[in-house]
């Protein structure tokens, strides 16, 4: 809401020399955010000048210029009248007209200084300046002819005053609680809370005069949520108006300040009285109504054009004013075009009513129409400032439109009074912490509008009727809090009970990230959205993971990017692709965040029937109401209709790991990298990896692998497939890793059994096996590991060997292996049953025999 | 350049050079003195002359002279070979004792034994000596260039706004407070009728919610961790003293100062007779410890569906780059009494208040940077900066 000081002047107090800042830190005292100033961007010398004769001179380049003399004033040196020689290339001027003149010096909004210039052939000292030229508004088919404005000033007065050129407003957030604030009215009210300074009510000061014979017939017969639509309508006739008549410039300028574009006299006037009261109004031309006005619910099928000349077709829920013919109006949102005032209108109904919030901001949301009237009603409008209201657009039309008032009109006022609330005595200080005295609680509320009465322990409070926010005790609270100061309350800082510090899975996961910085990689976050096909190319990896559907989004900033992420491994490479982009080649990311997927069959029950491969829809079709606990059950179903998040780690590497330095080659990142890094991850949270030799469709064929932890499938690493690298702008070779987090922590160890440390000495033995070359060695060493039984310390393959003396289609697998007893020193004969038991179990598992 | 000399070896060399390296001379040598200034000396082989002083003092001069001019550790082993070894003139002297009668035996034993006592000694110290000076000149060769060694261990580095998540949780996790997070994919319930807000009140559309399809299964990307809080009231056992941090989701495009993806941190304390002094105390506390000890709470009335009264944030920051200023930080207030209902709390009972900020705010006029895109693009450029220190 934007506040132009002369405007907020005529009804609160105040100071000789105030400044926007004076007027801001007022309202933010009270609770209205500073959001900006408006000033005009006019400066002077801008005076108002007399033609004095001109003559037309035609130039080559077609146009014809008016060489112009303009009285600008008296001339203080020689008392004679000072006149100015002007170039003007507009002709809507005669001899005689009054202008507004910007003299050199003078600095017109764009910013557009002006300064005596050399044009035409002539030296033009100064400009005439068209109403667009000035800021004031769009015309700019020929210079601002004073007499338009219905003005006739002396020659040389001062234009920035008299076109209001020198007002400023101030911006402030208005909160969504507080719909009254959306009006001069209301702002001066909370200022005068601010200040102190007395308000002058623009309501009280209007007697509406009492109408009738208009015809108005509420009907609601659908009210929303229980509501009726409307609770007062007003409606007042003026006839014999002139809709051609200028808008004065003082309206103008305000409603420009205030950021609403002149339309029309009558129209402007409705929107000025909106602006000053907090009422929005309707004018209808009255010859164009057929009958009187009927308040109803839209039928079935039934369309409006409204005033933007669009063709709106209606929902059973929105709210209509309609007259004989049919709708005329969307209530409280916008009119319609049929009804609409124009230049030709002489006799006008004006419209105040109250409407339900709940309504209007259902109709506005429906057809996409926020108006200044509908961001009014939705916050709620005082029901007892109609009738005033509409009498200050009566007066207006009379004073400013040349009509007389009318003794027809009506009056519907079915409006409650507020709900009497009970506020304890204590109450606002046992909530602030602030030693409140009755006195001031009581003051509080009256200076806010209440009606208050002293009744057995505290107040019966009755809310003023522009404040239907204040509902319960605690919003009583907030206002005494408010007037009184925030300032006062003290600072405490509260004692806590003893706590349980941080979660297992927070302090793992820090120690994960944390880790993985060690390691040298780089912690990024990207955006879950995702388009289908890049969501695609990486669903989730694990054991069941047949019929995994993503979360769409209904509204998605972009359509191309409407699904949730499945997977973080596309935000990762869109992180490195736009780093590479950039130059950086070297990279290593990783990203630690939340997966969503619907799966449809749950992880902890085996082989999936076809009756479950379909995916349940996530969510409920109820939501439970607010301000109640809902049941244990309830909260049980709105939980289990989430769809999956589990919390993903996933790692990337591209370009070097070591670069080219002096005596150091340049090192690639490859596979076994990234694979480390997932046993640093893995550490970090007390688990092991397993590597298995895998398949995925967005992965190298050869280059992938699974990643499992005891025993689980959890994720997946390897070579981005080429091909898709390609169409990524990625270099080739650049690896991924991604594996469910959530579900490691679960899988990894909580407690630990250490082994005790054997001092006795070791014995070392290698072991070389020939197998069939396509056997992973991964796990002929877990067959090794197994048959070698307890005495083995730590094995580890140190060779693969193919070629010369060993068999086409085969490879040999030499194992390191450590030996030692926890209770003795080991025998040789010991140490070599231990091995010949490794190659018997890889002998049976994968056919392996001793190499010679 | 460093010359090769011992001087030059750094201190923390761990080399002594008073030490004899070598250890082929260890044999025992017995010494022996010669009782008066007899001669004992008597020739026993053609060109070996007698033992006598003069003469085991002449070989035992020849042989020092020898020793000291050696400069290499091979010269020194041919001048032992040439002075100690069997063919020497003190050896082949030495042989000769045999023969020498008894009585004569011991003091001419006594001087010989003393004379190739010295020169072993001798030999000993200058093989020291050459053996120090050899190293210190083969490490000395084996010099690099420390300033150009490679780097192949990568730097990595955690995200900002991790970190300072992490900072401002544990400010509270040290007070006894607990740290929870949430599902970022919400049921309206939580992130909205729950908290106060009436389906149909302008709040609620002012939140620009993603919604997820079908829009009539009420599942939404929570607007706020304010969900968490309800979670952490349904679950915990009152009081309660509880952070949530994590992502939340507006429909904002991304520009300097929007993203429509974000991050909060929200506190709530439930409790008896907690008040907006506590709420006040608990702000300051944050503010002092994020900004120093001069650090200031201001709370200007504003409006929040869950809380009543609500106030705005705003923090003095007295070391701010440009000077001190008040910023505007976050929201709070007193816990509505129809949130504590919609989490089965009786309000008569419980009271309390919750506040929340924006870390990419808190980091943005915390480090005064200006551009929000800085923190969500990625580019490893800005998180190297902060490394694993925010």
């Amino acid at each position: 809401m934007r506040v132009p000081l002369s405007w907020l002047g005529e009804y609160v107090d105040l100071p000789e020399d105030v400044t926007l800042e004076h007027v801001h830190a007022a309202l933010v005292s009270v609770g209205f955010e500073e959001e900006d100033v408006h000033l005009s961007d006019v400066t002077g010398p801008l005076v108002v000048g007399q033609v004095l004769e001109f003559t037309p001179e035609p130039q080559k380049n077609g146009k014809t210029i008016n060489w112009c003399r303009i009285a600008v004033g008296p001339n203080p040196e020689t008392d004679e009248a000072d006149v100015r020689g002007i170039v003007c290339g507009a002709h809507n001027f005669a001899v005689g007209d009054k202008v507004v003149v910007s003299l050199p010096g003078a600095v017109l909004p764009g910013p557009f200084p002006i300064a005596a210039r050399k044009t035409y052939g002539h030296v033009s000292d100064g400009m005439m300046a068209s109403t667009r030229e000035l800021g004031l508004g769009d015309e700019h088919d020929g210079i601002l002819l004073l007499k338009d404005l219905g003005l006739d000033p002396e020659v040389g007065a001062d234009a920035i005053s008299l076109l209001g050129l020198d007002d400023a407003a101030v911006e402030i957030n208005v909160t969504p609680d507080r719909g009254y604030a959306f009006s001069i009215r209301g702002v001066a009210r909370e200022y005068s809370h601010a200040t102190g300074a007395a308000f002058k009510d623009p309501a009280a000061a209007l007697t509406p005069t009492t109408r009738s014979d208009f015809s108005v017939t509420v009907a609601d017969a659908a009210p929303v949520r229980g509501r009726g639509g409307v609770s007062t309508f007003t409606t007042a006739v003026v006839r014999g108006i002139d809709a051609t008549r200028p808008t004065p410039p003082w309206m103008r300028s305000r409603l420009r300040l205030v950021g609403v574009r002149s339309i029309s006299l009558p129209v402007d006037i409705t929107n000025y009285v909106m602006l000053e009261t907090g009422q929005p109004l309707h004018a209808y031309d009255l010859d164009k109504l057929v009958g009187g006005l009927t308040v109803r619910r839209a039928a079935p099928g039934e369309h409006l054009t409204t005033l933007d000349g669009r063709d709106r077709a209606l929902d059973v829920e929105d709210l209509l004013i309609t007259d004989d013919e049919g709708p005329v109006g969307l209530a409280g949102v916008m009119g319609g075009e049929r009804t609409e005032v124009s230049a030709t209108t002489t006799d006008v109904v004006i419209e105040a009513a109250t409407f339900e919030p709940i309504s209007i901001a259902r109709t506005a949301r429906r057809h996409k129409l926020p108006s200044e009237a509908s961001r009014r009603f939705e916050r709620g409008v005082d029901p007892a400032v109609a009738a005033p209201a509409a009498e200050r657009a009566v007066e207006l039309l009379v004073e400013l439109a040349g009509g007389t008032s009318d003794v027809l009109g009506s009056s519907f006022d079915e409006s409650v009074t507020p709900a009497s609330v009970f506020l304890a005595e204590d109450r606002a200080s046992r909530l602030i912490g602030v030693d409140y005295t009755a006195a001031e609680v009581e003051e509080s509320l009256l200076a806010i509008g209440a009606d208050v009465a002293v009744v057995d322990g505290g107040f019966a409070v009755t809310p003023p009727t522009w404040r239907p926010d204040l509902t319960t005790d605690a919003d009583l609270v907030e206002e005494v809090a408010r007037i009184t100061g925030y300032d006062r309350i003290p600072s405490v800082l509260p004692v806590a009970p003893p706590g349980r510090g941080l979660t297992r899975e927070q302090v793992l996961r820090r120690a994960v990230s944390t880790g993985l910085a060690a390691a040298g990689l780089t912690e990024v976050f990207a955006y879950p959205f995702l388009s289908p096909e890049k969501n695609g190319a990486f669903a989730p990896v694990r054991d069941h993971a047949a019929g995994v559907t993503p979360v769409t989004l209904a509204n998605p900033l972009d359509t191309a990017a409407g699904e949730m992420r499945m997977s973080l491994i596309p935000g990762l490479l869109e992180t490195a692709r736009r780093n590479i982009s950039r130059g950086l080649l070297d990279l290593a990311l990783f990203e630690s965040g939340s997966v969503f997927f619907v799966a449809s069959t749950d992880p902890s029950t085996t082989a999936p029937t076809d009756a479950s491969t379909e995916a349940a829809a996530p969510g409920t079709d109820f939501i439970p109401v607010g301000a109640a606990r809902p049941s244990d059950e309830v909260l049980a179903e709105l939980n289990a209709s989430l769809p999956e998040q589990p919390r993903h780690l996933a790692l990337l590497r591209a370009g070097s790991t070591i670069e080219r330095q002096p005596g150091q080659p340049a090192v690639q990142a490859d596979l076994a990298d990234v694979l480390d890094d997932v046993r640093v991850a893995l550490r970090a949270i007390g688990a092991e990896l397993t590597v298995r030799q895998g398949r995925h469709p967005s992965l190298h064929p050869g280059r992938a692998a699974e990643l499992v932890v005891a025993g689980e499938l959890l994720g997946a690493a390897g070579e981005l497939l080429p091909a898709l690298a390609a169409e990524l702008d990625l270099p080739r070779g650049l690896v991924v890793a991604e594996f469910d987090l959530d579900r490691a922590m679960e899988l990894a160890r909580v407690e630990l059994q250490p082994e005790p440390i054997s001092a006795f000495p070791i014995a070392t033995q290698d072991l070389s096996l020939v197998v069939g070359a396509d056997a992973p060695a991964g796990e002929v060493l877990e067959s090794v590991v197994l048959g070698a039984g307890e005495l083995l310390e730590y094995a580890r393959l140190v060779d693969d060997y193919r070629g010369e003396g060993i068999d086409e289609g085969s490879k040999s697998l030499t194992f390191a292996l450590r030996f030692r007893a926890t209770d003795r020193t080991l025998t040789a004969a010991e140490a070599s049953e231990a091995k010949a038991g490794a190659v018997r179990l890889a002998g049976e598992r994968f056919g392996a025999t001793l190499r010679d | 350049m460093m010359s090769g000399t011992r001087s030059n070896v750094p201190e923390w060399a761990s080399y002594r050079p008073n030490q004899p390296h070598l250890g082929t001379f260890g044999d025992e040598v017995e010494t022996i003195g010669l009782e008066g200034e007899h001669s004992v000396g008597l020739l026993l082989v053609s060109d070996t002359p007698a033992i006598s002083e003069d003469s085991v003092a002449s070989a035992v001069d020849s042989a020092l002279e020898a020793v000291q001019a050696a400069s290499t550790v091979a010269e020194l082993k041919a001048v032992r070979s040439d002075h100690v070894g069997e063919a020497s003139m003190l050896a082949r002297m030495n042989a000769g004792l045999r023969s020498l009668p008894n009585d004569q035996k011991a003091a001419a034993g006594k001087l010989m034994g003393a004379a190739r006592g010295r020169v072993a000694q001798a030999v000993a110290a200058r093989e020291a000596e050459l053996a120090v000076a050899e190293e210190a000149a083969r490490l000395e060769s084996e010099r690099i260039d420390v300033t150009a060694l490679p780097v192949r261990r990568r730097q990595g580095s955690r995200h900002p706004l991790s970190l300072l998540q992490e900072k401002m949780a544990d400010i509270f996790v040290s007070m006894g407070w607990e740290l929870s997070e949430g599902p970022e994919l919400e049921h309206e319930w939580f992130n909205f009728d729950a908290l106060n807000f009436d389906a149909d009140h302008p709040a609620r559309a002012m939140q620009d919610t993603f919604f997820v399809e079908p829009v009539d299964r009420h599942l939404l990307l929570r607007t706020h961790t304010s969900p968490v809080q309800i979670r952490t009231l349904l679950s915990k056992e009152l009081p309660v003293y509880n952070v949530a941090t994590g992502r939340v989701f507006r429909t904002d495009e991304l520009d300097a100062t929007h993203t429509p993806v974000f991050t909060q941190i929200e506190g709530i304390a439930i409790d008896k007779g907690l008040t907006m002094a506590h709420l006040r105390g608990t702000l300051e506390h944050l503010a002092r410890q994020m900004f120093g000890d001069e650090a200031q709470i201001r709370l200007r009335p504003n409006y929040f569906p869950f809380t009543e009264p609500s106030a705005e944030m705003d923090v003095w920051q007295p070391n701010a780059k440009g000077g001190a200023r008040w910023v505007e930080w976050g929201g709070c207030g007193m816990v509505n009494p129809n949130v504590l209902r919609a989490a089965g709390i009786d309000p008569d009972e419980y009271q309390g208040f919750a506040f929340g900020m924006g870390i990419e705010r808190t980091l943005q006029f915390r480090n005064d940077l200006n551009d929000m895109r800085d923190m969500v693009e990625g580019d490893v450029r800005f998180s190297e900066q902060f490394g694993m220190v925010v």
